[in-house]
């Protein structure tokens, strides 16, 4: 079925009673050609794409919880591809085109809003670093716009531009086509359309095993038994390293804690993402009115879920230093979503050692926005055995190589980045 | 929020401590490259117990390893570095 603006008013006249179910939840086969572990927004578009651009029909996504449970629902919707390194502005470049098509492509609205992407300068440091970047991405052909601070203040009035301000703002460096998407939509967009094209999507099947045969994969053990496979994918960031060492591996990933939260709903008062290139604070309003916030991460490796309050004061502090308007606002919740941490701040796109199984992680607090690029190239990866070119620097073992790809330039602790 | 008991200065919140790295990525001056890549690169990244190296940074500055779990956020066995005094 094909959801139209009549479809809506037919249904909507039977008092949406008759839709029909968006996704099957169908019983494991005993194997397919391809097991992806992981139902988030990665997984789930990792399985489209192996679908529809490959033809892979044999395809299982296994999810231990219920897909879109983990990081896909947990973070703060921004979309970018404003990278300094060419191959994250490759990768991140790939994604944001796809998004740019993506509720054509799906028949699924994940109100992808490209309202603007805006970094604020507060130092003289910053507004260098700021037209560096700019630089770099218009020699890459990603158009970005460097504003003085009269554009910025035209731009988002709310925004504390006195010279009396905690953190002055000098101005700002915008990519107009980033913005922000519909983070549950996402998953269930591609989980619908996924399905639609055959794929097995298996929901509360935990995998609780990588089974071997002579040094290559030969399918999963899973709360619901075992799953045989030609191919298995890891697409569980957060997890990343838990999973992998079901098949005895180790990885160059530390697991660490983000934290986000929401106001309550108000009218209309921010229509651009708000970022800064010194404080780790983002700020946007969601379509309900919720004012989202996202903050430094705890700098603890961590699986809990569950994170600090002082993080969340600072977050606070930092975001009504910017935009005075929101002391008055309460919040409504925070929550906590448990992230890869790489040793370079780049994610890893890669065969492991054990044939048959690929690695799909690491994408530290920069996931969300990946989502449809990410999936697209680890499709390639599963469905070919080689990276395709965009992923090929997003090696599994440029660590012990020397070939990192460090975007803020701040080594390998992920707690000093 | 976690509450830290320093060796020199007793039970202090979180925020005055930083997490240095596990105790297993704690080098040596003279290690090889095999065992340098090992240590830094190819950690266990526990959950569960795991003995880290953690500094309280915003109080005595001392350094110190305790024993953290990484899924409930449980501290045990505090011990200075390089000795208590």
């Amino acid at each position: 079925m094909t959801y139209s603006a009549l479809k809506l008013l037919t249904e909507g006249l039977k008092g949406h009673k008759t839709w029909p179910q968006a996704w099957r939840d169908p019983a494991p086969k005993s194997h397919y050609d391809v097991v992806i572990i992981g139902g988030g927004g990665h997984g789930l578009a990792t399985a489209y794409y192996l679908a529809k651009v490959h033809g892979v029909r044999n395809i299982a996504v296994v999810e231990r919880g219920w897909i879109g449970g983990g990081n896909t629902g947990r973070n703060t919707t921004i979309v970018r591809s404003n990278y300094r390194l060419p191959p994250m502005q490759a990768l991140m470049e790939f994604s944001l085109k796809l998004w740019e098509g993506m509720s054509l492509d799906l028949n699924f609205n994940v109100m992808f809003s490209p309202r603007g992407a805006l970094f604020l300068g507060h130092s003289d440091s910053d507004m260098l670093q700021l037209a560096q970047r700019g630089d770099a991405m218009e020699a890459a052909g990603i158009t970005a716009e460097l504003m003085s601070l009269a554009e910025v203040k035209k731009l988002c009035p709310l925004l504390d531009t006195s010279t009396l301000a905690r953190f002055p703002i000098q101005g700002g460096l915008i990519q107009r086509r980033g913005g922000t998407a519909r983070h549950d939509a996402v998953a269930w967009g591609y989980a619908r359309a996924a399905d639609a094209l055959g794929v097995d999507i298996l929901q509360n099947c935990e995998v609780t095993g990588i089974v071997r045969q002579g040094g290559r994969v030969v399918g999963v053990e899973t709360s619901k038994g075992r799953i045989g496979a030609d191919r298995v994918g890891i697409c569980v960031a957060g997890n990343s390293g838990r999973v992998a060492a079901l098949a005895d591996l180790r990885l160059p990933i530390e697991s660490h804690l983000l934290q986000a939260f929401v106001s309550e709903p108000v009218k209309p008062m921010l229509d651009t993402v708000v970022m800064s290139q010194s404080l780790h604070c983002y700020i946007s309003q969601s379509d309900k009115g919720e004012i989202v916030l996202g903050g430094n991460p705890d700098q603890y490796p961590t699986y809990s879920q569950r994170g600090s309050p002082h993080r969340i004061e600072e977050a606070a502090t930092e975001a009504m230093a910017l935009i005075p308007a929101l002391s008055r606002l309460r919040m409504l919740r925070s929550w906590a979503g448990t992230t890869d941490m790489s040793f370079d701040g780049a994610p890893i796109l890669d065969a492991t050692s054990v044939e048959g199984l690929y690695l799909n992680g690491g994408w530290c607090y920069g996931g969300f926005k990946a989502t449809p690029g990410s999936g697209y190239l680890y499709a390639h990866l599963l469905a070919k055995g080689v990276n395709h070119a965009v992923a090929a620097p997003f090696r599994l073992d440029r660590f012990e190589t020397g070939h990192t790809i460090d975007e803020a330039g701040a080594g390998p602790m992920p707690q000093n980045r | 929020m976690m509450l830290i008991t320093c060796p020199h200065c007793g039970p202090r919140a979180l925020d005055e401590f930083v997490f240095d790295r596990p105790v297993e990525a704690i080098t040596a001056p003279d290690a090889d490259t095999q065992t340098l890549v090992a240590q830094l690169y190819k950690r266990t990244n526990a959950r569960g117990p795991s003995r880290e190296l953690w500094r309280h940074s915003l109080g005595c500055r001392s350094w110190m390893t305790l024993v953290r779990d990484t899924a409930t956020h449980q501290i045990c066995d505090v011990e200075p570095v390089g000795g208590a005094r």
